[in-house]
């Protein structure tokens, strides 16, 4: 296997990881991450060395962005997640982050989850999403600001619900 | 140390909590922070955020790697297919350049379950409303309906007994599908609300129940060895879940 196939394939876990908390549907998830590396594959040829992690998040981050933009009409699905109500502390903050992730917008998500999930740096964060750096810093101060909001928000409500 | 070099700005705050603030601004920020206490609980709600982030996601990136995922298998898919994909990346990558990366078009095919289910809720909307002719066969020829869709559709077929939930078979119809013959089953309420099950030969192997509302109905898709069932009924979703819950676990028992 080529070192370029092998620095694809090295990336396949953290992608999926990426792209289940930008999708938050395991299998649109999947499908992101397998139109992703076979464009990489295709496009071997044309890679001409640089960055072959930032190069995928960057695929990753496009491709999500044009399937939002093709489903903007279509009924948005969600995962039942009713299926296990005693679920444990954790699973339930793990659903609280979720939520309070699907309340962001697209860019914001991106960021937030590129710079605290897969740890980019704000330089190449602002390469994937196109934009200056002072862009990519106030889209994460957004987010974090929104997200502390949202996740200090949702926990009286689910006590109340239980 | 002078105010103005301890002053701290917000951006300042975000790059010291990511690692990204020169080293030697650090030892500043840190003091602003003691002398801030309400500052110093921002920044660690954040570092908080993180944990949570990567408690809730790390676990997908553990997990073995899909098959379909495998590179091996994705060089030997279709040429036609990859043909088109790898002009798109082309033509991408020429007009983007290297860092600018745009990727357009092609893969932007919907999942599976979201072009399935959307037939599902049309079939639903079409014949929930026919008084007259709402099935091809009635719900008291149960064993004759159930063998016909079953001759035609090539899976086990069954009309679940949905009693307990209040509702009554009203019959079923055969209908066009993705992968060829899809069954339709309908089953009705005292006070007249239609539920229905339809079901078709699907490639998603197994997956969880989906919830999706379009207009006024509500949808629930889940696949099942190779088949699909989406149950379609009005907006109340919870009683829509119990009701494809009952599906779900007769159809468990009677199955393959």
């Amino acid at each position: 296997m080529s070192a370029f196939r092998q620095s694809v394939e090295a990336m396949i876990p953290a992608l999926r990881r990426y792209a289940r908390a930008l999708a938050r549907d395991a299998d649109i998830a999947d499908d992101l991450v397998q139109d992703t590396l076979v464009r990489a594959l295709r496009s071997e040829r044309l890679f001409l060395g640089g960055d072959v992690r930032s190069w995928l998040y960057t695929i990753l981050t496009n491709l999500n962005k044009n399937r939002r933009r093709s489903l903007a009409r279509r009924p948005q699905f969600m995962q039942l997640s009713e299926n296990n109500p005693d679920a444990s502390g954790t699973e339930a903050e793990g659903r609280d982050i979720e939520k309070a992730l699907a309340t962001l917008v697209e860019e914001q998500r991106s960021v937030l989850l590129l710079v605290m999930l897969e740890g980019l740096s704000y330089r190449e964060v602002a390469d994937i999403q196109g934009v200056p750096i002072g862009t990519v810093m106030s889209r994460l101060a957004r987010a974090r600001a929104h997200i502390k909001a949202a996740l200090e928000g949702e926990r009286p409500a689910l006590r109340r619900v239980k | 140390m002078s105010d103005r070099k301890i002053s701290v700005t917000e951006d300042e705050l975000h790059a010291y909590v990511d690692g990204e603030l020169p080293a030697e601004r650090r030892a500043d920020v840190e003091a602003w922070l003691a002398a801030h206490p309400e500052e110093a609980e921002r920044v660690n709600s954040w570092r908080a955020m993180a944990e949570l982030l990567h408690a809730r996601y790390d676990t997908v990136a553990q997990e073995p790697v899909p098959r379909r995922l495998e590179l091996e298998r994705l060089v030997q898919r279709p040429r036609q297919w990859l043909y088109g994909a790898a002009a798109a990346a082309l033509l991408a990558f020429v007009a983007g350049g290297a860092v600018g990366w745009v990727a357009h078009g092609a893969a932007n095919t919907p999942s599976t379950f979201q072009s399935f289910t959307e037939d599902a809720l049309d079939a639903h909307r079409l014949y929930v409303v026919e008084v007259r002719h709402p099935v091809e066969v009635p719900g008291n020829e149960r064993d004759h309906l159930q063998a016909w869709l079953t001759k035609r559709c090539g899976w086990t077929v069954f009309a679940p007994n949905l009693e307990a939930s209040g509702l009554k078979l009203v019959g079923g119809r055969l209908l066009p599908g993705p992968n060829g013959p899809a069954s339709f089953l309908m089953y009705e309420g005292a006070s007249g609300e239609r539920f229905t099950i339809y079901s078709a030969k699907t490639e998603t192997g197994e997956t969880q129940m989906r919830y999706t509302a379009m207009n006024k109905d509500g949808a629930l898709f889940w696949a099942d060895r190779g088949v699909g069932y989406v149950v379609s009924g009005g907006g109340d979703r919870d009683r829509l879940t119990k009701v494809a819950r009952a599906v779900y676990d007769q159809a468990e028992k009677n199955g393959s």
